[in-house]
């Protein structure tokens, strides 16, 4: 990821979002490189989610730009873009807080849901595929082998028929990365990835979003809470407290801000203010 | 007050807690029966309405449920057998791997039928009626049992079809064969039309609307006195023809040219193989969309429909094509119902329709098609037996339903097969899979994220 190549894939501008009253998020701007790993962290409540959810569309942002690129230059205003299109246009892909399988569908059939709208075109939306049609039947097996793919690098091929419920907590969460995977993303948000994981598993999911960086170019942007996984991962770090950005750089910058560690340790007023007063707020 | 910890604290307390609780029965019997049953209305000497008590009759009835309280109380409850216990979980898994064996037996038998009950119209018009209701069952299957929306209307489009096929025929003279999918398509056009203003709703507020449209409609079919006639309905529709040969006696009739003697059966027995085929259709068509792309969109719907959305699935055209599809069939079904009864009115698109279709649905487990086929043929037979019971009819048939669901809340059928695999099939635990139900729930979970 050297500096010089690397354009924004995402460029987020004067984002604000208010519930009524609450300013949830206030006026942030920050941009994520293409390959890089952009991690969003902040304490509780700091609106982490929010940003989230305005990406994604599941929010329309009060104020404010969020523009995506892809390589070929096309450009999408995601505050404009209206949530499933989000995913079938520009390409983003998310998974969630608490995870958001389909729990009564196997894990293979949650990863071929994942590639509808390709298999959709491919079955003549339906009319043709209700005929089974040769053409439907080979996308359908590259759906297949995609999934096998994915279900191979998580380490759940044995349990490709079991339903996505019964499994294990940690394979859920890297099943839903797969399943994001699935829908062929130029950017990847993963919502506290490593939440709930042991020390194994977050090593595990280390590898994970490293192999998908290298292997398939996709750009991530996480929350994570669990430090481990971001200083270790990540190319940049954006900090919110109270909707407000904090800091923004490189992890090691990140980790010595003061204000980040006030935010995190909480200090007297006073130290605050010192803090603040520091930073030029 | 668990049953744990009155077993902690000795027998004596045991029997007065059943005791208790057995007073509490029979005071709930009383008050339920003390108007029901203690007291009658006679038709006295002066032609007014005299009041008679019959203590007698109350006190047994009361007694009974004592009695019956206290034995479940001491017996039942103490040697820990729960009522569930007396169908062995063994018996249901084998018959459910006997599933698909079962299925062409009961094909089977559903195509012999009128071979075997050939001389006997009782059995093959009830034969017909419970092949209607499990084409309607697996139509509506679609939008509840794979889509997981809760459809309490689905009568409407069932009346579309029916009407479709009557006023075309009576304006146009358009024959059976050519009304059969114009109906079809007008039901789907207005399965989609009741599609748009509910996309937003979703569990019991999905339920009361659709509740509502199915009302509207018949209520439109009662007032719209110039083209449907209003309550007196439409009579005189056209009966089905074999390809055009009519069924009756004259020469250019079906029995005079295949050179058979004439019988009232045989168009009992074409109507009969008729809805046997559009049923097939309706199913093969259902089982074939569950493995393409739209029917795994709708299952995906049910069981959680933000990620959906996260995943780039319209979710607006995919709940608006399982509405249509499940209307479609029941237009169908509707056609086919107009053409065998010659007559139909608004009274035959009841509410009652709705509830009786949804709870074979239910009842038959929502998705599986061979339990709902069970299911209808379980139902609609039940009410045929139950005839004996006269005016307990209802009543045993509903103490029936509640037994079932207790025993199999989650319906005949519990498991969901997966539309694809990769190494083997295993059938899915609903335990595990949405239904129609919780979606009230997950939505409020989900605006809270």
């Amino acid at each position: 990821m050297t500096d010089a190549a690397a354009e924004p894939i995402l460029t987020v501008e004067h984002l604000s979002m208010r519930f009524g009253g609450l300013v949830a998020v206030d006026d942030l701007s920050f941009s994520a490189r293409r390959g890089d790993i952009t991690a969003l962290i902040g304490p509780n409540g700091a609106g982490k989610t929010t940003v989230f959810n305005c990406i994604t569309g599941f929010y329309k942002p009060s104020v404010g730009m969020i523009r995506l690129t892809h390589t070929n230059g096309a450009e999408f205003l995601l505050e404009r873009l209206f949530d499933f299109r989000i995913s079938k246009h520009a390409r983003v892909a998310r998974t969630f807080q608490n995870i958001r399988l389909f729990p009564g569908m196997t894990a293979l059939e949650n990863l071929m849901v994942a590639q509808h709208n390709p298999l959709m075109l491919a079955s003549g939306l339906t009319f043709l595929g209700i005929f089974g049609i040769a053409s439907f039947t080979q996308a359908e097996r590259a759906a297949i082998d995609k999934a096998r793919y994915w279900l191979d690098r998580i380490g759940l091929i044995e349990r490709a028929d079991d339903p996505a419920g019964s499994l294990p907590y940690g394979a859920q969460r890297r099943l839903e990365i797969a399943r994001a995977m699935c829908a062929d993303p130029v950017l990847l948000c993963l919502d506290e990835p490593a939440a709930g994981l042991n020390v194994r598993e977050s090593g595990e999911l280390n590898e994970l979003l490293m192999f998908i960086r290298a292997e398939h170019g996709t750009s991530i942007l996480l929350i994570e809470h669990d430090m481990s996984v971001v200083m270790e991962i990540s190319d940049h770090i954006v900090v919110l407290d109270y909707g407000l950005k904090i800091a923004d750089g490189k992890p090691a910058a990140v980790r010595d801000d003061p204000k980040v560690i006030a935010a995190y340790l909480g200090v007297h007023d006073e130290e605050l203010d010192e803090a603040h007063a520091e930073a030029g707020l | 007050m668990s049953v744990l910890s009155e077993h902690s604290t000795g027998h004596r307390f045991d029997f007065l807690t059943a005791l208790k609780r057995a007073l509490l029965s029979a005071l709930i019997a009383f008050g339920l029966f003390s108007l029901l049953i203690g007291i009658r209305t006679d038709t006295g000497p002066t032609g007014a309405l005299v009041l008679t008590g019959r203590p007698a009759l109350l006190a047994i009835i009361v007694g009974l449920v004592f009695a019956g309280a206290l034995v479940r109380e001491l017996i039942l409850r103490d040697r820990g057998i729960a009522l569930g216990r007396f169908v062995s979980p063994d018996l249901l898994a084998r018959a459910q791997a006997l599933g698909k064996f079962v299925g062409l037996a009961l094909l089977g038998f559903a195509i012999l039928v009128p071979i075997i009950f050939y001389h006997d119209r009782y059995l093959l018009d009830l034969g017909i009626m419970i092949l209607t209701y499990v084409m309607l069952g697996w139509g509506l299957n679609i939008v509840v049992g794979l889509a997981g929306l809760l459809d309490l209307g689905y009568v409407a489009f069932y009346a579309v079809g029916a009407y479709s096929y009557a006023l075309l025929a009576e304006n146009f003279g358009f024959s059976f064969w050519i009304c059969l999918p114009l109906a079809g398509i007008l039901a789907s056009f207005w399965g989609i039309l009741l599609g748009f203003p509910v996309l937003r709703l979703r569990g019991d507020y999905l339920a009361i609307v659709t509740l509502a449209f199915g009302e509207m409609i018949r209520l439109v079919l009662i007032n719209w006195q110039n083209l449907t006639h209003g309550p007196d309905g439409i009579t005189g529709v056209p009966r089905p023809s074999f390809f055009g040969l009519p069924f009756n006696n004259d020469d250019g009739g079906f029995a005079h040219t295949f050179g058979l003697e004439w019988s009232p059966l045989h168009r009992i027995v074409f109507l009969y193989y008729l809805i046997l085929v559009l049923a097939l259709v309706t199913n093969l068509v259902t089982i074939r969309l569950r493995r393409l792309p739209i029917g795994r969109a709708w299952e995906a719907l049910r069981e959680d429909e933000i990620a959906c959305r996260s995943l780039g699935i319209n979710t607006t055209n995919t709940k608006l094509t399982a509405f249509a599809m499940g209307a479609m069939f029941a237009g169908f079904a509707g056609s086919f119902f107009a053409t065998r009864q010659g007559f139909i009115s608004p009274e035959s698109f009841t509410f009652t329709e709705s509830a009786l279709v949804l709870a074979i649905v239910v009842l038959g487990g929502m998705g599986s098609q061979i339990g709902v086929a069970v299911a209808a043929a379980v139902m609609l037979g039940g009410f045929e037996f139950f005839r004996e019971f006269a005016q307990f009819r209802m009543l045993v048939f509903g103490l029936a339903m509640v037994a079932i669901m207790i025993w199999r809340p989650r319906g005949l059928v519990a498991t969901r097969t997966p539309s694809i695999f990769l190494n083997r099939e295993k059938d899915i635990n609903a335990e595990l899979v949405r239904r129609a139900r919780t979606k009230t729930w997950s939505w409020r979970r989900a605006q809270h994220d």
